[in-house]
């Protein structure tokens, strides 16, 4: 029983999840510019987030209550604003506007612009902190809200989310869980050739995180690492292990890959690959 | 008799912590000299202690304002400047509630040396946008500023003094954002009076001297405090480009980017002639006593004085 359940899930997810990153294809195509490898890398973690986890009211995104999501590694934001489009936060033809003068769809994203996003990102290595003094306040006002951060592996190597690590363990915040999109990858090469952050887990194990590993592209997976991290009494790290480009063959761990848009030939060849993967 | 007004600061946030529930206070390990220990001890659990982390702090700050709290972020003013990014996109991009109040300013901090001295910090936050920008001269002011700011929504830096502040104002005065106030006019003075001397923070009381000093010589000097540096105050401006010879700007600060600067670029643009003497830090400062820094980096009353009199040819 719980089989077949689990089974018509990740048919979902998987449904779900080809239609977002043919959005995000899509919206870098219009764009001309942007950030396919990463935005590719995480959506499959956002889209189980956003489907039962995260409780959010599209309808009205000030609602008190809502959990509170810090895309730290702003870069991303296509794959955010393809999720948020599909859980109508704005029309889905918005999604055009990506990066044009006078969209609320910003290059990196900003909360003055468009309803729905939390925080305005994009210099690296802040959002921990923020998401940090968000769920300070959820203690301190005694709400039950969770807040989840986005972060890339190689925004780890800012100072500021070290300082991040020390102090969320010590103000007590099971109500919040980053989520590490370890694709191994930034835009100067690899993130061991770059600044090496392993053994990760085992450096974040030591400042007292409730640490999870698990494939980011496994449904089941994913959606096990969110319960156990919102069950937590103590601050959550999920690292979940990515592909870079996921979903598109000639992007797939390509470094070339992590700030240019596609081309129209480019775009439809992805499409194509996505639709049928 | 005076107080610093970093203690006045920490006086006013202790009272406010009951009218303010959304009030909080981050500290960097410098409680004891950002004076906010009596704020801590009435209300421990709006009191958070983030170690020496400024960077994780600010960010902290913004994201308690963006679930409704006033955080106040406190450390001494060279270090949170040293976090302009975090400054940059947490508070000011993000438009959040979070107020930073750097203690410590300038050369009048003395022993310490140099790197403490908080001397680039106004020029740094003045080019932020939506930001205000406070430094308030006495208690009497500090209190009312500091009450400002936790009522006002928006970032708010204040800049407050280590050592201690004679008071300057009056029972009578109401602090208003974005206005000076006049601390001295003299008695029958000419059409237009030799200098009118603009004075923000640490040196406000030696610009008062300076103008007693200048009475006896048989000058006429107009003092003015900035109790706000951003946004700052045209009429004022206005005011003492009219009625003075010439305008004396003096800061425990760097010359470019202060106190200094914003009169400059009001006279510029508005297109008012008046010259211009702007003193302030232009190097490092040293160890020291406050008054003999004061005297060897030009701040004194007797370089104000000076400024106000000398052959500008």
């Amino acid at each position: 029983m719980m089989a077949t359940a689990n089974a018509e899930r990740r048919t979902d997810y998987k449904d779900l999840t080809r239609g977002l990153r043919v959005d995000i294809i899509r919206m870098l195509e219009k764009a001309g510019s942007g950030h396919p490898g990463g935005s590719l890398s995480i959506i499959d973690i956002l889209a189980v987030l956003y489907d039962k986890h995260f409780q959010h009211r599209p309808q009205e995104p000030n609602w008190p209550d809502r959990d509170r999501m810090v895309l730290s590694k702003g870069h991303a934001c296509p794959a955010l604003y393809a999720l948020m489009a599909h859980h109508g936060y704005f029309p889905k033809p918005q999604l055009d506007t990506l990066r044009k003068l006078g969209s609320p769809l910003q290059g990196h994203p900003d909360r003055m612009r468009l309803p729905g996003i939390e925080v305005s990102t994009g210099s690296l290595g802040q959002g921990l902190s923020i998401a940090q003094g968000m769920a300070m306040s959820a203690k301190m006002d005694a709400k039950g809200y969770h807040t989840w951060c986005v972060l890339g592996d190689g925004e780890m190597q800012e100072g500021q989310i070290w300082e991040a690590l020390m102090s969320a363990p010590k103000f007590g915040l099971g109500n919040l869980t980053a989520i590490l999109d370890f694709n191994n990858s930034q835009i100067d090469g690899s993130m061991e050739e770059v600044m090496n952050l392993n053994p990760i887990a085992d450096k974040i194990r030591a400042f007292h995180w409730n640490v999870i590993e698990f494939d980011g592209h496994d449904f089941e997976q994913i959606e096990a690492a969110i319960l156990k991290a919102k069950s937590s009494k103590i601050p959550s790290f999920l690292i979940a292990k990515t592909v870079k480009g996921k979903g598109v063959s000639f992007m797939e761990n390509q470094i070339g890959w992590h700030g240019k848009a596609p081309n129209k030939e480019e775009a439809d060849k992805a499409c194509e690959e996505i639709r049928h993967g | 008799m005076g107080k610093a007004t970093r203690a006045s600061f920490g006086e006013t946030l202790a009272a406010l912590g009951e009218k303010h529930p959304e009030l909080v206070v981050l500290d960097a390990d410098l409680g004891k000299s950002t004076q906010t220990g009596a704020f801590m001890k009435k209300y421990p659990d709006r009191y958070f202690e983030f170690g020496i982390a400024e960077q994780n702090m600010i960010g902290s700050a913004a994201g308690m304002a963006l679930c409704g709290k006033t955080p106040v972020a406190t450390s001494f003013a060279a270090f949170l400047i040293t976090r302009l990014e975090t400054i940059r996109v947490a508070v000011s991009y993000n438009r959040t509630n979070v107020k930073l109040a750097g203690t410590h300013a300038g050369i009048g901090i003395g022993d310490d040396g140099a790197s403490q001295m908080g001397l680039e910090d106004i020029g740094a936050i003045r080019s932020l946008p939506h930001f205000t920008i406070l430094q308030p001269a006495d208690h009497r002011e500090t209190c009312q500023a500091v009450e400002w700011m936790i009522r006002h929504k928006g970032p708010v830096y204040i800049r407050l003094t280590r050592q201690s502040m004679p008071d300057v104002h009056g029972d009578d005065y109401t602090f208003e954002v974005g206005k000076c106030s006049v601390l001295y006019e003299p008695e029958n003075a000419p059409a237009k009076v030799q200098a009118t001397i603009f004075a923000s923070g640490g040196p406000v009381p030696h610009a008062l001297k300076a103008a007693q000093d200048l009475k006896s010589r048989g000058f006429a000097a107009r003092v003015v405090n900035a109790g706000t540096l951003m946004p700052f105050d045209k009429d004022a401006v206005a005011a003492a480009a009219e009625k003075s010879q010439r305008i004396v700007t003096v800061e425990d600060h760097n010359v470019n980017g202060g106190l200094g600067s914003a009169v400059a670029e009001i006279l510029a643009e508005t297109g008012q002639a008046c010259r211009l003497v702007r003193l302030g830090l232009r190097d490092f400062g040293e160890s020291g006593e406050g008054e003999e820094l004061y005297e060897k980096y030009g701040l004194s009353a007797d370089h104000i004085a000076e400024a106000a009199v000398r052959n500008l040819d």
